[in-house]
């Protein structure tokens, strides 16, 4: 039995502390160098069309601005975008969306920059721009090929299936709301070296963007990132072209250069949650087996593709989600419409992929009379029904089940639901609702180059250790995760372990923070690293003291080596002393991955996580108000590194999910202007939307995978446990005519779902 | 004698400050002029919390601490408080109890909105010895936006700390804060600037009046919860501020057996106790009214001299037939509170005329008020339509009715033909509302909006008729709310 001292214990976040006291420093609060400048962004007052014409001379003219950046202004390539090369920093001539950039100024303060771009003439040659899913289809206007995949023939299958079902469902997008809006601080430096701080998940790409605008090698550029005030996903590729403008500024001024999107521009200027139509055909036997299932996913992409071909994959990927379909086609199309383009957002597509086949469980359960659960039981992934629409084995299909049945039991589930018919029964405004969901979420970046990592360990001769990996900290308590495992691997105190910023000129060539990575991969690059130099002080131990390696041990901040012990920064002393290399450079690519994007099957992911939720709503059907009043939420999170932490990510992820899809509505008018900017409009769960019997347990079970010490990744799998808030209101609704289908979709705002009601009634709300 | 400066108490000391521009908030000045950068920026619109400090005035002899957004706070408006902000609550590298079990309940991930939630829970901390509960904690912390924790490990640390009696820096030297604070109360006129750029806190209503009628085109400030925006996110280039803050007399709140006179710089955190006990629908109103930040700074009369389409309180305040008085040099008026919105954002004042205070009549026995506010979430968020009714009854029979919403049209406005309709009704007879349920769509044209649709709000201000008629008639509430369920809301007070 292995003892472990620091990994599997719930310690807090190594920021708290300083969080608490305001002292955890963001890139706004770094000291600014003297004479540093601010910039804002001249946008786009038309979402689609020609610029014409640009002047800024009164921009130039007011008092306090140093320089207008342009096109002109760009040394080397006009390109921010993550991979296809079109995402202008400034627009050339086609406009994709209302906002877009097209100048930027730098004013000796940020209040007088943004006053300035106000000030610039423009003549644009404006169009209708497409805003919606039928707008693009309409125009039959994409930013990426259509993809699909299948398996048999699913249109014949359900043209003769007992049950036929067809329908089309909306999910809604997104926005990020990470506290800490988009910013960067670019530093000149001598032979046009540049540093940046960047709140960014992705330090690498904004490094390379960087050198490619500017046109200086990468080796010029050094990407900081200490923590970011929250990210997503919308800081995955979206933080780039903040870092890229603050870093023309320093090159064109010579001087430090400051960037913060005021919070309405940064709803505006970036990209948000792919929103989805969803057009489905199922065909089921009498008790709900799936036979047939085709789905054709229609993203709306944005005005670029940004990172839609892996977002829409994985809505593709999670299309099943833990269901068994026989005879399966899942197509996409990656819309383009004339809105910012939309990105990464935790869970990456997944989550819509997933709330649609959870829309037609619902759907079947209503046309065949089953409980909803019963007929999810009838069609989860079981030995020889287990291979997935593109192909791959899910080889741990007990786990779900099990986890599934145990919270059935815990949440009371069967007793609640008769409950709740009693309830409804006797009261004709006010319906409860219950519903429980399972997740089985795909871990791996499905860009098979992705899955790598690497991390720089230093010992120093006092026995502490300098960490560094190319992971980010964003909240979700990578740091601490990754310097439990370093603590754990040279058995010492974690005040011991030096955690510090991630930057490019340490650990280089990263991956993003993404993917709910970040722990296993960064992880085991650290592990690999302390375990690399604890193997060369072992070796000099071994052969400074004639004892056997295999009897030295590291633990409680010493080193045990035959019958003596010395403390660990008394070897590190020794070992320096000895010239023995107490300095590693870790690197670690995830195994067994594989993925034929042409063939549409592989093994894109390295294993599953799990989760279910059960949660109970109430609605008021006279006005669509709802509340959630209990969730009961099992999550396998595999052998957890910290408790504490992933409890946490649980938690927050199923607040963020039922946000999603409860309240969170993205408006955009006709002309293409976003109308809900700001918290004062878009509305992201408070304190007492989350109910007071929230009940969040982990669910025993090592990863069959070899991870780091066989726990699971936790950052975006929980989002979707939220998809248990969405099929109890829905079943709510349904209580007040069990006869129909309800015609709810995502998200359930009170107006959705009063609509439904309505509908239900017989009285359609125009 | 006029003052230059503004003066507010900080870490035990009296500070002074000048030369200011009228427009600085105090988030620009703490970040941008002190350094102090643990109060943070999240929206720069008084929505998200991340920029709370805490503000203490002397209240009962001891220093009562509010929360306040600073980023739409003008740094005029400290004078005369304490200013308590993250960085002063640990004391010699110790954490305070709150920002300890912050920690210990693992309360913070990013940590981006942490120094706010410290800081409304230090609010929390010293209020009082008020009974805890997690929807009272809910209520403390509904102008607190966190992303990342889902809020659980947050209301889990304040109930663990907050409800008892504050033990702390700040209780062991209360009686130096009082009298630090009591001694900033000088009585005398601020005029920081000159006659083109100034921000001016009179200290009587007559100074206030003598210089708003020099001044018509300046802006008067209340709470600056509204104003705030015009120049954080409008760019707005005000140049003239006058704040009511300091006026003697407007911020009083008189009380009879009849009706309580609300005083324009009255906060919604004052008025409450007193408007819920004309009803238990209006303290419910209150509850929600943007957060506790907001209610905080925010005023009654500022609420209503603003004249929002939605304007929250202005539609109960007109069901329930309140007046408003106004005052222009030496002459005031009366108006009823309705007449006073007269398009949209335009009201009945004239340059340099100010409100002074809104009227509100208590209800008689046979009256019954029913209050709605439907917005997409529960708390801090402007209604997409709010629905106000009173009922005057003769038995089981409507006598009299007036119905007003909030929403529906450019003001808040009262809805005549429903009235019309209501009159008469019989509470026992459902089946004859429907009149008046379908009569509420010829009083409003709603707008389509980011809040909610024309059809949406057009429905439901046809079944909150259905509704309030309904319990008007049960005298129940437990059937059709969600929340504020009245019998509850009377058992809590």
């Amino acid at each position: 039995m292995e003892v472990l001292r620091h990994v599997r214990k719930p310690l807090p976040h190594d920021s708290g502390p300083k969080h608490v006291q305001g002292v955890a420093q963001y890139i706004d609060d770094i000291r600014e160098p003297e004479g540093t400048l601010h910039v804002a962004i001249g946008q786009s007052p038309k979402a689609r069309g020609r610029l014409i014409s640009l002047d800024v001379s009164a921009v130039r003219a007011m008092p306090g601005v140093v320089a207008v950046l342009t096109t002109d202004d760009i040394p080397g390539k006009n390109d921010v975008s993550p991979a296809f090369g079109d995402d202008p920093l400034f627009v050339n001539t086609e406009i994709g969306f209302l906002g877009q950039a097209l100048f930027a100024v730098v004013a000796t303060s940020r209040d007088i920059a943004r006053r300035a771009v106000k000030k610039a003439v423009m003549e644009i040659e404006s169009e209708t721009p497409s805003i919606t899913v039928e707008d693009a289809l309409e125009r039959q206007e994409t930013v990426l090929p259509d993809y699909a995949y299948g398996r048999g023939d699913p249109a014949a299958v359900i043209a003769q299936a007992p049950v036929k079902l067809e329908g089309q469902f909306r999910v809604g997008g997104q926005e990020h709301f990470y506290l800490e809006g988009q910013v960067a601080m670019a530093i000149p430096g001598e032979d046009g070296d540049i540093h940046v701080y960047s709140s960014t998940q992705h330090p690498t790409e904004v490094q390379h963007v960087v050198a490619r605008v500017l046109d200086i090698p990468d080796a010029y550029v050094t990407c900081e990132t200490r923590r970011m005030g929250g990210g997503f996903g919308g800081k995955e590729s979206q933080a780039t072209q903040w870092a890229v403008t603050a870093a023309l500024a320093a090159r064109v001024t010579g001087r430090p250069c400051k960037l913060r999107l005021d919070r309405d521009d940064d709803f505006i200027l970036t990209g948000k949650r792919h929103d989805f139509r969803c057009d489905w055909k199922v065909g089921v036997d009498e008790e709900g087996r799936i036979q047939g299932y085709a789905v054709d996913l229609l993203a709306r992409c944005g005005y670029s593709a940004d990172l839609s071909a892996g977002v829409v994959d994985r809505a593709m990927f999670h299309a099943d989600n833990a269901y068994w379909m026989p005879a399966v086609h899942i197509a996409s199309k990656r819309l383009k419409t004339n809105t910012v383009s939309n990105t990464a957002f935790r869970g990456f597509g997944g989550p819509q992929g997933m709330l649609a086949v959870e829309h037609v469980m619902d759907q079947i359960a209503w046309a065949t009379g089953r409980d909803p659960l019963d007929v999810r039981y009838a069609n989860f992934y079981r030995p020889g029904e287990n291979v997935t629409p593109y192909g791959m084995e899910v080889e741990e299909t007990d786990t779900l089940v099990n986890l599934v049945r145990t919270l059935e039991e815990t949440s009371n589930y069967r007793a609640r639901r008769e409950e709740i018919a009693a309830f409804n029964a006797s009261s004709p405004i006010m319906k409860r609702g219950l519903a429980l969901t399972p997740v089985k979420f795909g871990i791996s970046f499905t860009l098979t180059h992705m899955n790598q990592a690497g991390a720089l360990v230093h010992v120093y001769q006092d026995g502490s250790v300098h960490l560094n990996h190319g992971g980010t900290e964003m909240g979700q308590g990578l740091y601490i995760k990754v310097a439990q495992v370093v603590a754990e691997e040279f058995g010492i105190a974690m005040e011991r372990v030096r955690i510090t910023a991630t930057t490019t000129a340490k650990v280089p060539n990263t991956s993003p923070t993404a993917a709910s990575s970040g722990s296993d991969l960064n992880g085991m690059a650290a592990k690999i690293a302390a375990g690399a130099i604890k193997k060369r002080m072992t070796a000099y131990a071994a052969e400074a003291h004639g004892v056997p390696e295999d009897q030295i041990a590291f633990r409680d901040d010493r080193v045990f080596i035959g019958n003596e012990s010395l403390p660990f920064d008394e070897l590190a002393k020794k070992c320096i002393a000895a010239r023995v290399q107490l300095s590693e450079a870790g690197h670690y690519k995830t195994p067994k991955i594989t993925w034929d994007r042409a063939k549409g099957t592989g093994r894109p992911f390295f294993y599953f996580a799990y989760g279910a939720a059960c949660s109970e709503v109430i609605v008021d059907t006279l006005t669509g108000e709802n509340r959630l009043l209990r969730t009961d939420i099992l999550h396998d999170v595999g052998r957890s590194l910290n408790p504490a932490i992933d409890i946490g990510q649980i938690e927050g992820g199923f607040v963020q999910g039922m946000g999603w899809l409860t309240t969170e509505e993205l408006v955009f008018a006709k002309d293409g202007r976003l109308l809900t900017h700001a918290p004062s409009t878009y509305k992201i769960p408070v304190a007492s939307d989350v109910p007071a019997a929230f009940n969040v347990a982990l669910y025993p079970n090592e990863n069959r995978e070899e991870t780091i010490y066989r726990s699971k990744a936790v950052g975006e799998p929980p989002v979707m446990l939220a998809n248990s808030v969405f099929c109890a209101l829905v079943d709510a609704v349904h209580a007040l005519d069990p006869a129909q289908p309800v015609p709810l979709h995502a998200p359930a705002t009170p107006e959705a779902v009063l609509r439904a009601c309505e509908a239900l009634r017989g009285r359609p709300m125009g | 004698m006029v003052r230059e400066t503004i003066r507010f108490w900080r870490q035990g000391q009296a500070i002074e400050v000048s030369g200011f521009h009228p427009r600085t908030t105090l988030l620009d000045y703490l970040r941008l002029q002190e350094r102090r950068v643990g109060t943070k920026e999240g929206c720069a619109e008084g929505d998200c919390g991340a920029c709370t400090v805490a503000l203490g005035r002397v209240r009962g002899g001891r220093v009562h601490y509010e929360p306040v957004n600073a980023c739409i706070l003008l740094l005029g408006q400290i004078d005369g408080a304490e200013l308590v902000t993250v960085e002063d609550l640990a004391a010699g590298g110790e954490l305070h109890p709150v920002q300890s079990a912050m920690v210990e309940a693992h309360g913070s991930q990013c940590g981006f909105c942490t120094p706010g939630i410290v800081m409304s829970l230090f609010t929390l901390y010293h209020d009082g010895g008020r009974p805890l509960s997690r929807e009272s904690v809910n209520d403390a912390l509904a102008g607190n936006l966190c992303r990342c924790t889902g809020y659980r490990p947050i209301v889990d640390a304040a109930l663990h700390v907050c409800g008892g009696q504050p033990d702390d820096a700040f209780a062991t030297h209360a009686e130096q804060n009082v009298q630090g604070v009591e001694a900033l109360a000088d009585g005398q006129d601020i005029f920081i600037g000159d006659e083109s750029r100034f921000f001016a806190a009179p200290a009587s209503e007559d100074s206030l009046a003598v210089l708003y009628a020099q001044h018509p085109d300046a802006t008067l400030v209340a709470g600056c919860t509204d104003v705030g925006l015009w120049i954080t996110k409008g760019m707005a280039e005000i140049e003239k501020i006058i704040w009511l803050g300091r006026v003697t007399g407007l911020d009083r709140i008189e009380e009879t057996s009849d009706m309580v006179g609300i005083g324009a710089t009255v906060t919604h955190a004052e008025a409450h106790p007193s408007l819920a006990r004309i009803d238990p629908d209006l303290g419910e109103l209150m509850r929600r009214f943007g957060s506790w930040q907001v209610r905080a700074s925010g005023t009654v009369g500022g609420n209503i001299a603003n004249g929002s389409p939605i304007g929250d309180l202005a539609p109960a305040l007109i069901a329930l037939g309140s007046e408003l008085e106004l005052r222009h040099g030496d002459a005031t008026r009366t108006m009823a509170l309705e007449n006073f919105f007269i398009a949209y954002r335009k009201q009945d004042r004239v340059p340099g005329e100010f409100v002074r205070r809104v009227t509100v009549p208590k209800l008689k026995g046979n009256e019954v008020f029913r209050a709605y506010k439907i917005s997409k979430r529960f708390d801090e968020d402007i209604s997409a339509a709010m629905g106000a009714f009173r009922f005057t009854l003769d038995g089981r029979r409507i006598a009299e009715a007036r119905v007003a919403f909030g929403g529906m049209a450019a003001t808040p406005k009262r809805a005549p033909e429903t009235e019309r309709a209501l009159v008469g009704l019989s509470l026992d007879e459902p089946s004859t509302w429907g009149e008046a349920m379908a009569a509420i769509a010829r009083d409003y044209q709603p707008l389509d909006d980011h809040r909610s649709s024309a059809a949406y709000r057009a429905t439901v201000a046809r079944n909150l008729v259905f509704k309030a008629l309904s319990e008007a008639a049960s005298g129940e509430t437990r059937a059709t709310r969600i929340i504020g369920q009245r019998d509850a809301l009377q058992a809590a007070e």
